[in-house]
Formats: structure tokens, sequence, C-alpha cells
């Protein structure tokens, strides 16, 4: 199974920080399908799940931003209420402490999956694979890419 | 090596007797010749006959910088003005600026003494020398230039920026040693690891660093990364400019050319000299100045005399690496602090990059912006947290006050390819 990676770049909270980096995603043709922003007094660290995330991350290095790129889970929850409960128990359950977590829909509300940011992700996914938990699985980052887009 | 053994090892006696008998002759004859001085004199109980031994010299007032602007521009000059053959001014950020006057003799001076401080480091003449201070008004790069000349070595007048050129020079000629600022050592640093090149491949040997105080945090950071020896040089444009106090090879402390310059720290609040080993500011008088002989020059400079023998076998006595200028001091809180301090503290700390600002907002409010190393940004929030916390806990133990910290992004602060501007005051702005 191929990882599914976030691309992380660190940035101070300033008008127009944004702009510059969806700027670069968007000239590289990368498409963004989740985003997430924590911020800490001062800076902030934004995190994209992309189409084509080793692309997002030579481009935005390329363009002198401090950018890192790690792997993370991302849980399928079902749409309706209790669909984040579900996950939510099982990781509680595992003893799974989340870093930072933010929702990815795919294929327009069909599903709807919880991108989670864990230290120890080795660890966890072992610790998870016996659940009822499904993940979002990748073959080569081609399920996130829409059909018929075009790439520069 | 030597460049004149004899008198870069002369015996301490002799030593004195030869300042002693060029002191008198430089007051002698800034008495006569610069109304500055005769005004001092004429007004002063002390008359220049009364100079009998080097303490004497505590009797005499100070000059200050304030005084070399007063006589902008010919006022200090003690010479007629068809012997003098350069012009140095040093930068007036405030109001005019100073006029340095060199003859002919004192160019050939400044030259003789940047010498001594190349062959003490171990310069031959099949080294190359890349120069990247500033040349022009500045004395930084041509009297190191001139010096450099006449040891032999191939001197590349670069001067300070356009780093990719630098870079390509350094390959093309196989520059064995760097002039550089510390600020702008940092910053080749951070260019050529971006660029993905390896100092190793380059056939650096040798820095000199100086023209802005630094630490010996940045100095280690600076020698690991290039893999090379850093000197730590002092001067300042009203003593000729670089050459006046270097480091031989043992680096620990600068060997201040007393057969050229008599030395005394003094204790910036009430001008009594203090002993060896005591920190003050340090004071200079010029002994072989032809042109512009200044007595008792208040350098602005924190230091302290190192006066145990050296290894090398100089009598020259040292200098300490310069803790800062008594102008650069600032106080927060009611404490007083120097940018240097700062900087040692954030050299010293793994995740933070070159480049930092302090900025004073108000007088109890000290803001350190840190750039973070690009390399070690793993993404996460809480780690960058972790970065902050520890780097306000170290700065208010080194200080005492607490900062505010803020992490920045590399390339965020302005980058400063001549002497770097640390601290913003916004308090006097």
């Amino acid at each position: 199974m191929e990882q599914l990676k976030q691309v992380s770049i660190f940035s101070e909270n300033k008008p127009g920080k944004l702009t510059k980096i969806t700027k670069v995603l968007a000239d590289a043709g990368v498409n963004i399908l989740a985003i997430s922003i924590a911020s800490s007094n001062g800076f902030g660290v934004l995190k994209f799940i992309v189409d084509d995330c080793d692309l997002a991350y030579q481009k935005l290095k390329q363009k002198g931003f401090t950018v890192s790129l790690n792997e993370v889970l991302a849980i399928e929850m079902i749409d309706r209420p209790g669909g984040l409960y579900e996950v939510a128990s099982v990781l509680s359950k595992k003893k799974i402490n989340v870093e930072n977590a933010y929702v990815l829909i795919l294929e327009s509300r069909k599903k709807a999956y919880l991108v989670v940011d864990i230290k120890d992700i080795e660890k966890a996914k072992k610790l998870l694979k016996n659940s009822k938990l499904s993940f979002l699985k990748l073959s080569k980052n081609s399920l996130l890419r829409k059909s018929g887009g075009n790439k520069k | 090596m030597f460049w004149q053994k004899d008198i870069e090892t002369i015996d301490r006696k002799e030593l004195e007797k030869l300042q002693l008998k060029r002191l008198q002759n430089t007051i002698s004859r800034a008495s006569k010749n610069i109304p500055f001085y005769k005004d001092i004199f004429a007004k002063s109980d002390i008359k220049p006959k009364d100079i009998t031994s080097l303490r004497d010299i505590e009797k005499l007032p100070f000059t200050k910088t304030e005084d070399l602007r007063a006589n902008y521009p010919f006022g200090m000059l003690a010479v007629p003005k068809e012997k003098v053959v350069r012009l140095h001014t040093s930068s007036g950020t405030t109001g005019k600026p100073k006029a340095i006057f060199f003859s002919k003799k004192d160019v050939n001076q400044a030259a003789e003494l940047i010498a001594r401080c190349l062959i003490m480091t171990g310069v031959k003449k099949d080294d190359v020398l890349q120069n990247m201070m500033t040349y022009g008004l500045f004395t930084g790069a041509l009297v190191m230039h001139y010096g450099a000349e006449k040891v032999g070595v191939l001197v590349i007048p670069a001067g300070p920026g356009n780093t990719k050129k630098q870079i390509s020079l350094m390959q093309d000629f196989k520059t064995t040693t760097l002039h550089i600022t510390p600020s702008y050592a940092l910053y080749l640093s951070s260019v050529m690891s971006n660029e993905g090149l390896n100092p190793s491949d380059f056939s650096l040997r040798r820095a000199y660093l100086g023209s802005e105080p630094y630490s010996e945090e940045t100095r280690k950071k600076i020698e690991s990364f290039f893999n090379i020896d850093v000197y730590n040089s002092y001067g300042l444009s009203e003593m000729n400019g670089p050459g006046v106090a270097f480091e031989c090879t043992e680096k620990n402390g600068m060997h201040l050319w007393e057969d050229n310059f008599i030395m005394e720290i003094i204790n910036p609040e009430t001008g009594k000299t203090l002993p060896d080993g005591e920190k003050g500011e340090l004071v200079l008088t010029t002994l072989c100045r032809e042109a512009m002989p200044i007595i008792r020059y208040r350098t602005r400079d924190i230091t302290m005399i190192i006066p145990e023998k050296c290894r090398c076998g100089r009598t020259h006595r040292r200098i300490s690496r310069i803790i800062g200028r008594s102008d650069d001091m600032f106080i927060v809180k009611g404490v007083n602090i120097f940018p240097q301090q700062i900087e040692r503290v954030l050299m010293g700390i793994k995740a933070v990059a070159q480049n930092y600002q302090i900025v004073l907002e108000s007088y109890d409010r000290m803001i350190v912006r840190v750039e973070i190393s690009r390399e070690l940004f793993d993404g996460r929030v809480e780690h960058l947290v972790n970065l902050k916390n520890e780097i306000v806990e170290k700065l208010r133990a080194e200080v005492l006050v607490r900062p505010d910290v803020e992490l920045l992004e590399p390339g965020t602060l302005p980058v400063t390819e001549g002497k770097a501007v640390r601290v913003i005051d916004k308090r006097t702005l």
C-alpha cells in the first residue's frame, strides 16, 4: 500500500502567506484535497493533502518554503451521525494520541476521511491493523487524482 | 612564522621604551600641528613635556568619536594636505562622518601590520585571498588588500555580495583564505548548503572574520561548516582599519600591535583605567601614525587585556574577543544587554538558522526574531513550540530578561552583506 503523505509548510501568521503557497501549487497543477492550519502565537504550520505530494514538496522547496513531507493515516468515516465517534473510539481504545486531524472528502461527499497525524505512525498502524476501521488506499496516489485532470 | 620577528617578539622592557619614545613624539607633533590638540594642551595644566612615563598617559584627556566628527573634514590632520595620499571615512549613522587620512608612510605601515597578521596565521605567497569586505570609503577591504599584496599572496578584490559569483571565484581560482564579515560568512554557508555544495570540494583553509563582533559559537559554526580555521580580526577605521589586533594560530585572543598602539582598558562610566584582565572599554593611542595621530581614542569596544604570555612567542599582549560595543549595549527592564549574548545563545541551538534580529519594542519588552533551520523542520507544531520555549528559557537564563521569541521562515530577515543590523530599537525612532 502506498503511503499517504501530507505536505507541511512553516509559515508566519501574515496576510498573503496562504496566497503565496497556494499559487505555487496552482502553478504546478497540484490539486489540494484537504487543508489544515495549526497556529500557535505568531507562527503556523499549514498541512495539505494533495494529489501529487512529491511534486508539491519539490516545487515549494524550490520556491524557498520551509516544507516537510510526512506520512499520515486517512481513516474512512461513514457519512452519518456518529461517524467520527466510531473512529475516535477505536483510536482511544488503542491509546493512540492524535497530534492533528482534519477531514478529507473525496468524490463529493461520497466518502469522507479523517486525516490523523500521529507521532509514532508505525506503532499506530500495527495497533489498528485488525480494527474495524478502513483506510484510504492509494495506488501511486492516483486515487486522489481526478480522471482527465491536466498536469503541467 | 613571523613577518618581523624582532619586533613581534621584542622584550617587554624594550617595547615599553619604544612606546614611550613614540608616545612623546606623537604628543609633541599633535600638540604642535593639530588645532584640536593644541587647544587641549593650551587649556590644560598638562604639557607635553610632563609625559615622562607610559603611565602619564592617564593624565591626558580622551579623544572621542564626537571630536573627530566636530573636526570633520580636515581638523585632525597633522600634516600638510600634499602629504596625504588616501582618505577613508567611517560610517556616520548619525550626523557627520569621521574623516581618516593616510600619508604614504601610513598606508605602508598599515600594510606592514596586516602582513604580520597574515604570516602569523600561516599565509604563504601561494595563498589566494578573496577579499569580501566592502571596497571604498570603508577601510576593511583596502587595508587588507595592501597588506596581502605586501606578503605576495594573490588577492581577489571581490567585495561583498553577489554570492553566486563569489562561489565561482572561490572554485575557479582555488581561494584559500577569506576576509569576510561573520554575518556574510553565515549567509554564504547557507547559500552553499542550499546549492548542495560541499565545502570540502573547495580549497579553503582559513578565514579572517572582522568588522562586527561575533561569538565563539559563531566561529565554531563557520569553522565546522567550511572545515577551516577562523581567525578573529580587530580594527577600526580611526586606527587604520583591520590589523590593529589579530589572532595567532593559538586562536585565544588577539595580539594588539603594541609598538604601533598604546592600549588601555577603562571603565566607560568613570573613565578610570582598569587593570589587565578586567573588562572595560578599549582606549587606543596611535604611535606611528603620521597624517592623523590620535591620542587616547575611546573605541567604545568592550574587551579586556589578556596579560599572560602567548605560546606563539609574541610579546604583544592580547585582547579578548570584543564582548560588545558600549554603543551596542541596550537596556531592557533595567538590565544591560549586549547583542552578542543573544547571539551566543542562538548559535548554540541546532534548529536555529543563522539570521536573527532583536527588536526593542519598549523599555520592558524585547522581541527576538529567529529564523528556523529549513533542514530540521519536520512539520510538527509541537516541536516548534518546544523550540520556542527552549529559546525563551535559554535567553532568559543568559540575559535575565524574558524575551518574546518569534520563529520565522529562513530568508525572512534582511540579509546583510556588510555590517549586520541586528538590533532594531523602536524606542528611539
